[in-house]
């Protein structure tokens, strides 16, 4: 056991030391956050007051909003606007000729401003047209009615609850991304590592101090701390940038700060209610079970396949039919998604080989206990099996130097 | 002679190839023990084998008494033929934790480690990457961290590979000093020239199996052809009833004797008809002895 740690410690230690890891974990959520913030802020940033003339025929009333703005102009001031805009203090001029408006600019209108003179106009002419048939605005107003259905779920033991299709989708898509992300990265990570051990032939006098069993488990468990270490220093990372965030924005906006006091227990209680039917410990806890089952088997697939190869460049024959479960998994989240309780979803959840990343979707939705027992106990067996299969392989593979591997080799180390 | 390590009647078939059949060697204690044979006879499995890398089919491996065991790993050194390092990591957290894996502790080894750091003045390497070394420094470091936890039995698969003229010669002190000091060496090698100078019991194996053992004197006694050679000033020398002429070229004679009859009977009788530059008796090399043996198994 004492080695074991020896090997977790080394493969942890220089996997965090390197740049590229420090690089990643800092950029990261800078990259996400940027890519939320970013827009946004470029969109408020942007808005500049625009001055829209209207020509005298338009007799509606348009309302100014916070960054357009109307006035009336003479006829013969617009037709000459038509034909010079260059000097005009205007960013556009509404024209109406007949039926038909039209927007004159010496530049490309943007869709806001069109889309909202257009909802506007739409809203004034309804309103004239109703008012002509002699309908009474009010009544109208009166008699629009707005539904909103709430599901509830009848659990086994009577209890009811709500239920969130979209919190629900949420949290099985966002959960069976990070598994399928968290496989791909370390289990090549693991691969590569095995490959570099073999390739500058140090394995050799590794495992004359100890077991090929033990410097497989070693390096596939370091890895799996590495991750975990990235994951958590994002989310903390992350925290750290939106509040961040949001404090610089408290400044400049005075408006959320008035509203911000009292609405966070608000915002609480909607959270509360958004995700209430979700029992949100259990898929906490299957989510590390599946993240870390899941990772650890596959990881155990791509160490065989590391030890098999003398090249990272030979790896693609065998790595092939190891990601293509996983990439199926991963393709078949949303129609698994649509249908959570379907036999595709059943069996996909029971296959160990799928069942990390399409459990992880299903679970939000209500899944029987057995159900979910059935699946949890496939994957320790077949963890089991298969770490113990791919340490077959590896004890022989990676003593094997020069010669290319076949299936057919490979299943006759499996018997050695 | 104590023995340090048996290897009796061991076989390790891998699928329906044969590494090794009946493999045989007795390791005295002290000895620096020659392990000979072609590519391909079975000495890196054999090898593999005592360092509880791979498990023999069938045999037994006794080491110092008992039958070898995983607690003892930590009293053999192994230097593989294909043998590297951590291209990435620094050379003086690489050799410590290559030590702490032998069993050593964190302490004794950074000492031990310094100590033969500085024996072999390489001190100033310590936190360099091993990318940044030559080979022959990167074996130097690959030297120290096979012998740093002081194992009773050091094995070295080819150990002068990659080394230059030098440094392979201070490598061949070092191993000696440590044979001094009563550690047990295996060698394995195909280069006969080190085998002769530094081996005192050899075990030649051939088409996995050991064809020769024993120490290179009776070895070579064995293999004696019992024939002398003889260079003359120039004066011819005639086949007489003490001995017969294998072979010739110019002055220089091969010469066997005749059932019974002794090198000063022979002496005498060459002194008769010529003078002698040089007589002596042909004794065959290990290089001889190792394509004869191969060639006739």
């Amino acid at each position: 056991m004492h080695k074991i740690w020896l090997i977790i410690k080394r493969e942890y230690l220089v996997r965090v030391r390197k740049k590229s890891f420090i690089i990643m974990t800092i950029l990261g959520p800078i990259l996400m956050a940027a890519l939320l913030i970013v827009p946004t802020f470029l969109a408020t940033q942007t808005q500049e007051e625009r001055i829209i003339a209207l020509n005298e025929d338009v007799n509606y009333i348009l309302e100014d909003s916070e960054f357009i703005h109307f006035t009336t102009i003479p006829t013969s001031e617009a037709e000459l606007l038509k034909t010079d805009f260059s000097e005009s203090p205007f960013y556009a001029l509404l024209y109406l000729e007949g039926e038909n408006f039209t927007l004159y600019s010496n530049q490309q209108i943007s869709l806001s401003v069109s889309k909202s003179i257009e909802r506007q106009l739409e809203q004034l002419i309804e309103h004239e047209k109703l008012k002509l048939l002699g309908i009474d605005l009010q009544m109208l107003e009166d008699a629009s009615t707005e539904i909103n259905i709430t599901t509830k779920i009848i659990s086994e033991d009577g209890f009811t609850s709500n239920s969130q299709a979209e919190a629900s989708m949420g949290i099985g898509f966002i959960s069976g991304i990070l598994i399928y992300m968290f496989i791909f990265m370390y289990g090549t990570m693991v691969m590569r590592g095995v490959i570099e051990e073999k390739t500058s032939r140090i394995v050799e006098v590794i495992i004359s101090s100890v077991k090929p069993f033990q410097l497989m488990m070693g390096k596939i468990l370091g890895v799996a701390l590495v991750g975990l270490t990235q994951f958590v220093l994002w989310i903390i990372i992350t925290i750290i940038i939106s509040t961040v965030a949001e404090l610089a924005f408290l400044d400049a906006n005075v408006m959320v700060t008035e509203m911000n006091s009292s609405d966070q227990s608000v915002i609480l209680a909607q959270v509360a209610e958004f995700t209430g039917g979700i029992n949100l410990l259990q898929i906490f806890l299957a989510f590390i079970f599946y993240f870390l089952a899941g990772y650890l088997m596959y990881s155990a697939l791509f160490a065989a396949v590391g030890s098999a190869v003398d090249t990272e460049a030979d790896t693609q024959q065998f790595v092939l039919p190891i990601t293509i479960p996983i990439i199926l998994s991963f393709v078949l989240i949303t129609p698994i998604m649509e249908n959570p309780d379907g036999t595709l979803a059943f069996w996909m959840s029971m296959i160990p080989f799928t069942s990390p990343v399409i459990m992880m979707v299903r679970l939000p939705f209500g899944v029987a206990n057995w159900e979910l027992s059935l699946s949890i106990g496939i994957l320790i067996t077949s963890f089991i099996a298969t770490t113990w299969l791919a340490g077959r392989i590896y004890r022989t593979g990676i003593l094997m130097y020069g010669k290319k591997a076949t299936y057919k080799e490979i299943w006759k180390w499996l018997k050695y | 002679m104590n023995k340090l390590l048996i290897v009796k009647d061991v076989v390790k078939q891998y699928g329906d190839y044969t590494a090794l059949t009946n493999a045989n060697i007795s390791v005295p204690k002290g000895s620096i023990y020659g392990l000979l044979g072609p590519n391909g006879a079975g000495k890196t499995t054999l090898m593999r084998i005592i360092n509880q890398i791979t498990a023999p089919d069938s045999g037994e491996v006794i080491f110092d008494g008992k039958p070898l065991q995983k607690h003892h790993i930590s009293e053999i050194g192994y230097m593989p033929e294909e043998r590297g390092l951590y291209k990435k990591m620094k050379v003086g957290e690489q050799a410590l934790y290559l030590a702490q894996l032998k069993g050593m502790s964190y302490n004794e080894a950074l000492e031990k480690l310094k100590f033969w750091f500085e024996k072999l003045d390489i001190l100033s390497w310590w936190n360099k990457k091993v990318e940044e070394l030559s080979k022959g420094m990167a074996q130097k470091i690959q030297f120290i961290v096979t012998v740093i936890h002081e194992p009773k039995l050091l094995i070295f698969d080819e150990p002068f590979s990659g080394f230059d003229p030098i440094n392979a010669a201070i490598i061949r002190k070092e191993i000696l000093e440590l044979a001094e000091k009563g550690t047990t060496i295996i060698f394995s090698t195909h280069r006969m020239e080190s085998v002769e100078e530094i081996c005192d019991h050899i075990a030649l194996i051939n088409k996995s199996k050991t064809i020769l053992e024993g120490t290179i004197e009776d070895i070579k006694k064995q293999f004696t052809a019992n024939t002398f050679e003889v260079i003359t000033s120039g004066g011819e020398l005639q086949e007489n009833d003490v001995f017969t002429i294998v072979s010739l070229k110019d002055n220089n004679y091969h010469i066997k004797p005749k059932a019974g009859k002794s090198a000063k009977e022979i002496l005498e009788s060459i002194l008769e008809d010529t003078e002698i530059i040089s007589f002596k008796k042909e004794t065959p090399t290990m290089e001889d002895i190792f394509i004869k043996a191969v060639n006739n198994a």
